[in-house]
């Protein structure tokens, strides 16, 4: 048994006040000053340790308030109050949630998987990964793969191309060619974001992290002078469309992407011959040909498709489909064609939380590219200031490639074992067994029509309450 | 042991809030131009003003009705001298399944043992789905036995809990629920004894958790179910004996497929002594039962129980995967009375978040199939199956013994009772700071034991006056009629398609 896969994470401190969802308002006015003030006894010594900020003019109060309201139930002039941060409300967007910003900002900061006490405070589903709860085992099978699943839980997975049966020529030679496989210990590889006020020291530190977790980052090729010596083979340049013919890559780039298009097979082949261990990955967007075009490209003999859908996981062809279906079409046509374990399936796009990780793979990839996530980390506001030429309200460009790194490193570990929780209630120990595993999942459209799809009725006269 | 002819029900009291400022929706303000001319303290119908010494104040904020009120005192004030808004903190509270109103309502049912005031939505959370997307239906009021509508006379909401018929305890509960596992140390003493308490003057159960059996639970022996989880902390051949229901928790709701975990700041000398452990150390339930592989090991484990204590009811709590009807017809061929399934979004001490969201089914899915598979095998009459995981009012209550429950267990309510306020942060440092769920000396005094029992007295005695108008309305005579009646719901999705396609 190879030895364990571990992340080792160290607690970073964010570089400015983040941003909380509620703030205390006290007003001074009235104040009885009494000996023993509410604002004394706070459990958590919130006023004791409070400080302003001037360059912010943030109260640290904020974010140290753990919400317990007695010092609002307790002040005998009802002065302090608390309500809900507008500035939070305002984070992201509809898919980059202002919890879903904030949890990350936790994860990178402290590495630990988020834990909290009473039931799910949430909605009872929602769109795209939201629809679907991963299942568990119990009593009639207490895991999967016997008993020591929860022992020993493997998060590797292969990237490249294995072949579906050996075949051996006259001087009993190895006709049907080795396999080209790389095997990462876990199933998520970085990306670069689409936006984001990064500069060199953040491509360094982004790099110096994926090869610290032995995973790899994706980056356009211009990019890639930024990157630190010697981590070409952590590497994936993504190369762009505009240069014609087989680009130059150095030797020890072990994964390269290129950008679908009619003719990419070709280019692909011309590749693999050059580098004989480079496995070429073709990006391919989600859209509602993707189902053929991969076909075509396994059978063209490509090691990996990548299945690119937009920043908020919907489909790149305008028709609203999510990720988690775009994967699942594919990944059964891939079955139905008997071609699927021939070649890896990747995916990106909208890849917001921990749990979304084995929901794509239980949909039918391998493995997941993640890139917002990774500016998260450095406490990016999803502000999109960057991108209309603004400051970064966070200076994101001025973080330290190690502060970088071990942010991303932090965020990572955390996944990293909130995967191992998912897997090892299903007691699936292995990742490349739960991939397509969709009977370890239950999916919301199905389950809610069988339970009340035939409670629709109301007959003339009822009273609904 | 309860016999339904000598059972009294307990004595509802008003018991407010035992914080100074106690919260609501509303707030009004008085200005200096006051001239305490007392016209509000006249007008208000919920006391929300006094009258002291010649000066008026706003004492009870949180009763205040707001845009709702039929005469609002801000109208009224011939100096304009009152202001009403919105509370702020109101919405700074709560979350989608227990959103301020349903917070508030409970507080209000604690407090008066009445159902609250229709400014506030207590019958359905903000969740929108499952419980929040079902409506029960009424008959049209004609066809509803007028006499049975108009009656004040109690029904029948009672559950027999052993429907083997075998040599068990006869067992009956008064109301249609049970306290779930909350153990010593995850919760405060004051806590545990209060809903204990609370159950044995309501006539039913609270159950232990794992934790031990604390021997100040001792005069309530009656009323205590003890678990034996997979930690076996503080369980002993002693405290099997001393009680009438015996309950296996598999899994919880809340985390399935992981075990339990008790930080180390929660391990204080008493708890460490109830569980035999170390101070300060943190404690681990494996997951799972590293006895029990299959349905034949867990009949063992029902086997283990009954040569200790050949009387006890064999409770089997179980979280909910797809494959729970198997899980439940086993666990009735294993001898077990009760099988109790606790749904995906229930409570908890500390779960990870990625756990409580993602995995398992929410008891609306898994109830109803559970209970159409027991009742396929034949056997559904011979097991009680109780619902846990997010079961909220009177309402959830109502909904989900029409898809197919005997009985529910609850848990989070309880602690609303006793004015949690869902503010997630039960497992950090002290624990609860309001009292509830920590074990921390200076914290445990914020509650008092008479007032806790109550609080949750009050709640439950509402729950149960709400259940029996619903059961009226409908039409029926007692809670069994309503078991398994999915035709008296109706989910507001499947009910829109319904009129498209009609259109």
């Amino acid at each position: 048994m190879p030895s364990k896969y571990a992340i080792h994470t160290l607690a970073v401190p964010h570089r400015f006040k983040s941003v909380s969802r509620s703030g205390i308002i006290a007003w001074e006015e009235g104040c009885l000053k009494c000996a023993v003030c509410v604002k004394k006894r706070c459990v958590y010594g919130v006023y004791d340790n409070r400080d302003l900020d001037p360059m912010q003019m943030i109260d640290s109060i904020d974010n140290q308030c753990m919400n317990c309201l007695r010092c609002i139930q307790g002040c005998p002039k009802e002065l302090i109050h608390k309500s809900l941060n507008p500035e939070y409300k305002a984070l992201g967007d509809s898919y980059w949630a202002p919890d879903i910003i904030a949890k990350l900002w936790y994860q990178a900061e402290t590495g630990k998987i988020p834990v909290s006490g009473a039931g799910y405070p949430g909605p009872f589903s929602g769109p795209g990964f939201d629809s679907m709860w991963t299942d568990m085992s119990e009593i009639v099978r207490p895991t999967r793969d016997g008993i020591h699943g929860r022992e020993y839980i493997s998060t590797a997975i292969d990237l490249g191309r294995t072949t579906r049966h050996i075949s051996f020529d006259e001087e009993k030679g190895l006709e049907s060619g080795s396999a080209r496989i790389l095997d990462i210990p876990l199933p998520i590889i970085l990306r670069t974001p689409t936006f984001g006020a990064i500069s060199k020291d953040t491509i360094n530190g982004w790099t110096r992290a994926a090869k610290g977790l032995g995973t790899l980052m994706a980056l356009p090729q211009k990019m890639i002078s930024s990157t630190p010596e010697g981590s070409a083979p952590w590497v994936i340049p993504m190369i762009s469309p505009e240069e014609s013919g087989a680009p130059a890559i150095t030797e020890e780039t072990r994964v390269a992407e290129v950008p679908w298009n009619e003719e990419v097979s070709g280019l692909v082949g011309e590749m693999e011959d050059r580098y004989p261990s480079l496995l070429m990955s073709v990006r391919l967007p989600m859209d509602h040909r993707a189902e053929e075009r991969a076909l075509v490209l396994a059978e063209d003999g490509v090691s990996i498709i990548h299945m690119e859908a937009a920043w908020n996981g919907v489909s790149m062809g305008g028709d609203g489909g999510f990720l988690k279906d775009g994967i699942r079409s594919v990944h059964l046509r891939l079955v139905e064609a008997g071609i699927r374990d021939e070649i890896t399936l990747l995916s990106s796009g909208g890849i917001a939380m921990a749990e979304h990780v084995p929901k794509a793979i239980i949909c039918g990839a391998d493995g997941v590219f993640v890139d917002f996530p990774i500016l998260i980390a450095l406490e990016c506001r999803m502000c999109r200031r960057c991108t209309k030429g603004l400051s970064c309200p966070v200076e994101i460009q001025g973080a330290s490639p190690s502060w970088v790194a071990s942010r991303v490193r932090n965020l990572v570990g955390a996944w990293h074992n909130q995967l191992l929780e998912v897997m090892g209630a299903m007691g699936i120990r292995d990742a490349r067994r739960l991939r397509g595993e969709v009977g370890r999942a239950i999916f919301f459209e199905e389950l809610d029509r069988a339970t009340f799809g035939s409670m629709g009725q109301v007959e003339e006269g009822c009273e609904l309450e | 042991m309860n016999s339904p002819d000598t059972y009294r029900l307990p004595e509802a009291r008003r018991t407010p809030s035992r914080f100074r400022n106690a919260i609501g929706k509303y707030r009004l303000s008085r200005t200096d131009d006051c001239i305490a001319c007392g016209k509000c303290v006249e007008i208000c119908p919920q006391g929300v003003h006094v009258i002291r010494r010649g000066k008026v104040f706003v004492e009870n904020h949180h009763l205040c009705l707001g845009v709702e009120c039929p005469e609002p005192c801000h109208a009224a004030c011939p100096v304009q001298a009152l202001s009403l808004r919105r509370n702020p903190n109101f919405d700074a509270m709560g979350d989608f399944r227990w959103t301020p109103d349903l917070l508030v309502s409970t507080w209000h049912m604690a407090e008066f043992s009445n159902m609250p005031p229709a400014h506030l939505e207590y019958k359905i959370g903000g969740s929108a789905g499952g419980f929040d997307k079902l409506r029960i239906k009424f008959p049209p009021v004609e066809k509803v036995d007028q006499a049975l509508l108009e009656s004040d006379d109690d029904l029948d909401v009672g559950v027999e809990l052993n429907r083997r018929g075998d040599n068990a305890h006869r067992v009956r509960i008064e109301v249609p629920f049970y306290g779930g596992g909350m153990s010593y140390g995850s919760v405060s003493i004051t806590t545990m004894l209060s809903r204990i308490k609370a159950a044995a003057a309501l006539g039913t159960f609270c159950c232990t958790g794992e934790g031990g059996y604390p021997d100040e639970l001792k005069p309530y022996d009656d009323h205590v179910i003890t678990q034996v989880a997979t930690g076996l902390f503080g369980v002993r051949e002693e405290t099997i004996q001393r009680v009438k229901i015996v309950e296996f928790k598999y899994a919880q709701g809340a985390k399935p497929g992981l075990g339990g975990h008790l930080l180390g700041d929660k391990v204080t000398p008493g708890v460490a002594r109830m569980r035999e452990a170390v101070v300060g150390y943190p404690l681990f339930s494996p997951f799972p039962f590293h006895s029990v592989y299959s349905v034949e090991d867990h009949k063992k484990h029902v086997d283990w129980i009954k040569a200790m204590n050949p009387k006890a009811l064999v409770s089997v709590k179980v979280s909910t995967p797809t494959d729970v009807d198997m899980v439940a017809v086993g666990s009735y061929y294993a001898g077990a009375h009760i099988i109790h399934l606790d749904g995906s979004y229930g409570g908890t001490g500390a779960a990870p978040d990625i756990a409580k969201k993602n995995i398992a089914m929410p008891i609306e899915y898994a109830l109803p199939k559970v209970h159409r598979f027991l009742e396929e095998e034949g056997v559904r009459d011979k097991i009680t199956v109780i619902a846990s995981g997010g079961v909220r009012s009177p309402h959830d209550l109502a909904k989900i013994i029409a898809l197919g429950a005997d009985g529910v267990c609850t848990g989070t309510a309880d602690l609303v009772a006793l004015e949690c306020i869902r503010c997630h942060n039960c497992e950090s440092g002290r624990g609860c700071a309001r009292g509830i769920a920590t074990t921390d000396e200076e914290l445990v005094q914020l509650m008092d034991l008479k007032w806790g029992t109550q609080r949750i007295i009050n709640l439950f005695l509402a729950w149960r006056k709400e259940l029996i108008r619903i059961l009226k309305r409908l039409g029926m005579k007692s809670l069994r009629e309503l078991v398994g009646r999915t035709d008296c719901l109706v989910h507001l999705d499947y009910m829109e398609e319904e009129r498209e396609r009609s259109v």
